[in-house]
């Protein structure tokens, strides 16, 4: 493995819940991270964020480790989970509350409720 | 190069000949694409969507990529 692949895997097996993003959670850079980061943050989930326009090499390494050509990148205990558009039907669906209810990860139920209701 | 939603969607036909396929925006950058078709039955979405990546060859990569956003939706016919 590169050193970017080796970096990647470490970072997403040491934090059980991972944003690769362009920018960070605080000042996101794309609408598409911002989104992503936003529904976390809103739901009060505790998660790292990967600034990827910060090094070129997990820019690029990023794709290569999930197959998956576009960033935002979210990965669960080690799992890609999938994009924006995909956390996005999600969030919506309430699959997101059962994913993270069954890897034990907290969140606020409440406020997933909330995005839910004003997306109605 | 910006591309057209036509020339989108002809990419997309190629891999899902069957498949009802709705492709919007024209600004040529940031465009939507819906894909329905029986393929992706019993496949999760992240899987879906990978087999969709895969017919645009390589037009979402990187700066040299035509696409800089693509909203996607997959769904199995219903």
């Amino acid at each position: 493995m590169t050193d970017a692949q080796t970096q990647i895997k470490d970072t997403v097996t040491s934090n059980d819940v991972v944003l690769f993003m362009k920018g960070t959670k605080s000042m996101p850079q794309c609408g598409f991270s911002s989104r992503v980061a936003g529904v976390l943050n809103f739901m009060g989930v505790e998660f790292a964020d990967v600034n990827v326009l910060a090094d070129d090499a997990i820019r690029q390494g990023i794709k290569d480790f999930s197959d998956w050509p576009t960033v935002p990148q979210l990965y669960v205990k080690g799992e890609f989970v999938g994009g924006c558009d995909i956390i996005t039907e999600m969030t919506l669906s309430g699959e997101l509350d059962t994913m993270f209810d069954d890897q034990g990860v907290t969140y606020d139920k409440a406020a997933a409720d909330k995005i839910r209701e004003a997306n109605d | 190069m910006p591309m057209h939603a036509q020339e989108l969607e002809d990419l997309l036909r190629e891999s899902f000949p069957n498949a009802e396929i709705v492709v919007q925006g024209d600004d040529g950058v940031h465009m939507s694409a819906m894909v329905v078709d029986e393929s992706f039955r019993g496949k999760n979405r992240v899987q879906q969507q990978r087999a969709v990546y895969a017919a645009l060859k390589g037009t979402m990569d990187g700066p040299s990529g035509d696409l800089h956003a693509l909203a996607l939706t997959t769904k199995t016919p219903e």
